[in-house]
């Protein structure tokens, strides 16, 4: 692949180096011609008092220019040959050489004191978070003195896109649960004998941990995320200051009508998830254990108390708060760059989903003598 | 320059042809028609929603006409191989309006992004290399390690004109270079873009709406209305036509101001 254009080296005389070909940098791309010239040019760089002829080169730029530049050891070699033209590249480099690169600042910090700044990032969220809740209990109190004033039409447009947008994805899942649970229950029952106790384990698990747990989950997934990478993106488009300039507060149109749809859209998501998981643990029990479904339903309000039935109702509106919210607090402290708005979705979601589970440990001890 | 370039045409680097773009029913360009030489400053200015943006987006490939050709280097972008494309990519640098700075990379690692990508330079080099960018593009070697969140707009154009320029492209492509920076840093780009385009002799393809650097800068200007180039030439050539936009355009209150001082030895010719 030789030819005029490639950027070649050639010792033409004793201690006289020619240059030639162009050394534009996208003439080095081919094959391994970048590796051949720096080897050879490093082997020149040992020898002293060369010369160098670069009149034949037919077009150059600075790259081309600085691999030759570093090889003479940023310096211009006594003997030189440059077309005009080549001149205003060198001393460019030349230029460029007495500009002082500042070090990168090294971390002075030790492994306590980072330990440190972790308990007081820590700190920051749970401080900020408080101020997130205070701020929405007084717009609470300000919605229910003027009524007229809430934000009705985002709450509503918020419970369309949180709440019925996701009935699929819940039913779907929700049916697969129950059927898998069935399943793995009837094997374990029918060695007992006690066939009947399914309507037992599908019913408290669902109704009571799983089907609120469930729609939680895949609604932290799915609107979760949703609400920090919004508000994230009005902080990098400065939508969030044209609100404040505006004088529209963040709290009242955007987190309040959030955090209540959540609120309200959970709880119907949880009935709609339990239904799924019934009706899916109630076929599968017909078609292993033969139990008609007539029976499953009559069976289930009879040993399944009705206070289960408002645990999970009441877990479904403190999870979707719960999830609004921070979604909402990593939404609003993400910066304006790409990865931050990246790494901010994901912590969203993974700590709400965190804070899901604890509330429901917390739920677990509150109510462990209710409803059994 | 470039050995494809110098075989095929050795004067025209960028030719427009029959060009037809339609965004559902509405017609974009028809007909349009365009030669871009070697070494020119060729200004693209047009109302709003001529599609100024649109035909560098095409001349880019990031957007595909309804109809016709556009040729750089004698190689049609639309019905190009990918090698062919990759070829032109790389010779080819492009200032978005925004700069369009990767907000995850500092100063330093953007200017170094291009030239890592090929994936032969070594790190001492590019570092190097970088360093001598940021300082043609009037950026101190102080700021290479800031984000692009933490640099003023003026800045930001700089060090997208250095990322632009990393690889000392063959043809740059300049959308609104001095929209949003105040005059005397859109001044201080103008003469910074002039500099560059004198030392290392680059072709220009410019979209602007600022009369200043417009007459400042290009060697031709292309003016885009009813949907295809009216006229094109110098300045001179261009306010003779009669068209009203031309006329609203140089024309209008502005216009006059910014041609009273267009001195006669103007940079592009």
């Amino acid at each position: 692949m030789l030819n005029a254009e490639t950027p070649q080296l050639h010792e033409t005389q004793p201690d006289s180096i020619t240059v030639s070909g162009c050394w534009q940098v996208h003439a080095f791309v081919d094959g391994s011609l970048m590796h051949d010239i720096s080897h050879e040019l490093t082997r020149l760089s040992q020898r002293s008092h060369l010369q160098w002829n670069l009149s034949g080169i037919s077009s150059l730029d600075h790259i081309g220019a600085q691999i030759l530049w570093n090889c003479w050891g940023k310096q211009k070699p006594a003997h030189l040959i440059l077309l005009p033209a080549q001149e205003a590249f060198f001393n460019r480099l030349a230029a460029a050489n007495s500009l002082t690169i500042p070090k990168p600042k090294k971390n002075r910090l030790t492994s306590v004191m980072q330990l440190g700044m972790v308990v007081l990032g820590f700190l920051a969220h749970l401080f900020s978070f408080t101020a997130l809740l205070g701020q929405l209990m007084l717009d609470l109190i300000q919605v229910l003195r003027h009524p007229g004033r809430a934000p009705w039409k985002e709450i509503s447009a918020n419970i369309y896109q949180m709440g019925f947008r996701a009935l699929g994805v819940t039913a779907l899942v929700g049916i697969l649960i129950g059927v898998v649970l069935s399943y793995l229950s009837a094997q374990q029952l029918r060695t007992f004998g006690g066939d009947i106790y399914i309507v037992n384990i599908l019913g408290m698990s669902v109704i009571r941990e799983l089907g609120p747990m469930l729609a939680a989950i895949l609604v932290a997934g799915r609107s979760g995320s949703s609400i920090t990478a919004q508000l994230g993106v009005m902080r990098v488009t400065e939508e969030l200051d044209a609100m404040l300039v505006m004088g529209i507060p963040h709290g009242l149109r955007l987190i309040f009508p959030k955090v209540i749809a959540l609120a309200i859209a959970m709880p119907l998501i949880v009935i709609w998830t339990d239904a799924m998981a019934l009706i899916g643990g109630m076929f599968s029990a017909n078609i292993i254990l033969g139990m008609s479904p007539h029976f499953f339903i009559q069976k289930l309000p009879e040993v399944i108390a009705i206070s289960n039935y408002y645990i999970g109702l009441g877990k479904g509106v403190v999870f979707g708060a719960a999830i609004a919210l921070v979604a909402c607090h990593f939404g609003l402290l993400i910066k304006p760059n790409t990865e931050s708005l990246g790494q901010g979705t994901t912590t969203s979601v993974v700590s709400a989903i965190t804070v899901v589970i604890i509330l429901d440990a917390i739920f677990a001890i509150v109510f462990s003598r209710v409803g059994y | 320059m470039t050995l494809i370039a110098k075989k095929l045409n050795p004067e025209i680097v960028i030719k427009v042809q029959n060009l037809r773009t339609q965004f559902g029913r509405t017609t974009i360009h028809n007909h349009l028609n365009l030669k871009i030489h070697r070494g020119e400053i060729l200004s693209i200015v047009g109302g709003s929603g001529t599609g100024k943006t649109v035909l560098l987006r095409q001349m880019l490939k990031l957007e595909q006409p309804k109809q016709g050709s556009i040729t750089i280097f004698g190689v049609d972008i639309n019905h190009a191989t990918s090698e062919q494309v990759a070829f032109f990519r790389s010779r080819s640098g492009m200032l978005f309006q925004q700069g369009a700075l990767y907000s995850a990379l500092s100063v330093f690692d953007n200017v170094a992004q291009p030239m890592r990508e090929l994936r032969i330079l070594p790190e001492a080099l590019i570092k190097d290399a970088v360093y001598l960018k940021l300082n043609m593009a009037g950026i101190g070697p102080e700021h290479a390690q800031k984000m692009p969140s933490s640099l003023s707009g003026g800045m930001i154009k700089r060090v997208a004109l250095a990322r632009a320029l990393a690889l000392e492209p063959d043809v740059l492509f300049l959308d609104e270079p001095t929209a949003g920076l105040d005059p005397d840093s859109s001044e201080s780009f103008v003469s910074l873009i002039q500099s560059l385009h004198k030392e290392l002799g680059f072709t220009v393809v410019m979209v602007t709406h600022d009369l200043d650097t417009l007459f400042a800068l290009s060697s031709r200007i292309a003016v885009l209305a009813d949907h295809h180039v009216i006229a094109i030439g110098s300045v001179e050539e261009v306010i003779q036509y009669q068209h009203p936009f031309i006329k609203e355009f140089f024309l209008g209150a502005r216009g006059r101001r910014a041609l009273t001082v267009l001195d006669k030895d103007n940079y592009g010719k």
